[in-house]
């Protein structure tokens, strides 16, 4: 039977480590390549890196990033951020990625999806979804809205329909953030992560909101997912993964053993 | 030295920078004599087993890879190298390699997993091995360690062959081969600590045999 995936997220700029501190813009807090490898030491399942600067010149530091990660770490990675065509799903790819993330590109052209998994196979194309509650109308019968740009900017698309869709075009994986939680440290949005969970055949990531192993535990149960994302309960150290796989295979959720 | 066979398989860097990692000479080739001269061979391989016979076929590697395999090379299969090493694959009925007899079949959308929910086809994640037999490349490997899959057909060999198996909706046989000659399902170079132990286990077999 599968293990459930804990995956540590890490947002990269300028080549670093960095976090978004409200209104203070970015912080740097340190070197992702030596990150991802204490990260990969202590039992990550997977990890995410996001560009998210991703303009054209600091393209070549992100990649070169990307290749100094892939010779440290002997587990899948995944690179997102400014991933707009199939020559930059290569790229990344080249450089030691297993898989490519794309998101708002993806909204605008859909076609990105079916183009890279013919490119690269399924396995290789996650979408993430940025999402957010609204209130239900025919166009968002589910209450959940696809939005880009931080969720400055709505999308009129459903985010279940959306899901399905993604699956169609030859998704390998999906990443469901709610803009709702993301930073709260609440918990997952555990009724939005099942409805697509439940929704299609592909793995589903749960993302925002987690503040604790339990809300792990809840999205990896309640909410079907396959993965949990983790981003700022980890980087300061608040929990580590050890702890984190030992509460959860402690509750009876199969995870892979940290040693061995 | 390790020889990866090149034949533009898109994991074969991936292997190259695991064996880099543990200090073990590796070079990508599709020279003969290079294969040849190597303690032992890698058969890296992921995508469509149509594809990938194209690809062998016209390299010539595909030849090549039966001499090694002739001459008693150490050879090591993963994943795709694994699963084209049989006669047949049901991906597209594509005839494959031959080397050993035996097929590899499509995971059925119809099973469900232990918690009675429908798999998940591909079959990608980590997940864990009942051995069958007692195998050079599994020495020093936790019974319990898990390994990454990313396959949506599996391997059925002679069964006196099956090294392990791993449940995903099914019992599938995860490792197959003989002392010398081995292919495995999962992806060794993105195993973590336990993919890497087997890397070095082949590696310590090709060097002391």
């Amino acid at each position: 039977m599968l293990s459930k995936r804990i995956i540590p997220c890490l947002d990269v700029r300028n080549g670093k480590l960095t976090k978004g501190v409200k209104f203070q813009g970015n912080v740097d807090i340190g070197d992702p390549v030596e990150t991802a490898r204490r990260y990969y030491e202590e039992g990550a399942d997977e990890i995410v890196f996001y560009d998210i600067t991703a303009s054209a010149e600091e393209r070549g530091i992100f990649l070169d990033v990307v290749e100094r990660v892939a010779e440290a770490i002997a587990i899948p990675f995944s690179v997102g951020g400014g991933i707009a065509s199939v020559a930059d799903m290569r790229a990344v790819l080249v450089a030691g990625a297993e898989k490519v993330s794309i998101n708002s590109a993806a909204v605008k052209t859909p076609e990105l999806i079916s183009n890279g998994a013919e490119a690269f196979g399924s396995q290789a194309i996650v979408v993430g979804m940025d999402v957010k509650q609204v209130p239900p109308t025919a166009a968002i019968p589910s209450g959940y809205e696809i939005v880009i740009h931080g969720g400055r900017t709505h999308m009129g698309i459903d985010a279940i329909a959306w899901a399905k869709r993604c699956e169609e075009l030859g998704a390998g994986e999906l990443c469901v953030n709610s803009i709702d939680a993301d930073g709260t440290k609440a918990g997952y949005e555990l009724t939005l992560t099942r409805t697509i969970a439940d929704g299609v055949r592909i793995p589903v990531i749960a993302s925002g909101g987690a503040g604790s192993p339990q809300h792990m535990y809840e999205a990896l149960t309640q909410g079907h997912a396959s993965a949990a994302l983790i981003a700022s309960i980890v980087h300061y150290g608040e929990y580590t993964i050890p702890v984190i796989k030992e509460y959860l295979a402690g509750k009876g959720c199969k995870v892979r053993p940290v040693t061995g | 030295m390790i020889a990866i066979l090149d034949y533009e398989a898109g994991n074969q860097t991936s292997v190259r920078r695991a064996l880099e990692g543990l200090g073990i000479p590796a070079a990508i080739t599709r020279n003969p004599e290079e294969l040849g001269a190597a303690t032992g061979v890698i058969f890296p391989g992921v995508g469509a087993a149509g594809q990938a016979m194209g690809m062998l076929q016209r390299t010539g590697m595909d030849a090549v890879l039966r001499t090694l395999i002739a001459d008693g090379k150490p050879l090591l299969g993963v994943c795709l190298g694994c699963q084209i090493m049989l006669e047949r694959s049901e991906e597209n009925n594509t005839p494959t390699l031959g080397i050993e007899k035996g097929i590899c079949r499509r995971f059925d959308p119809a099973l469900k997993d232990e918690e009675g929910q429908p798999i998940i086809i591909p079959h990608m994640g980590w997940n864990s091995l009942q051995a069958k037999q007692k195998s050079t490349l599994l020495e020093g490997i936790h019974p319990a360690a898990e390994f990454y899959f990313v396959h949506s057909y599996y391997t059925e060999p002679a069964p006196e062959l099956v090294i392990a198996t791993t449940t995903h909706g099914v019992e599938f046989c995860s490792i197959y081969g003989r002392e010398g000659f081995w292919a495995v399902q999962f992806h060794p170079e993105k195993s973590g600590a336990a993919g890497l132990r087997l890397l070095r286990n082949f590696y310590t077999y090709t060097e002391t045999r």
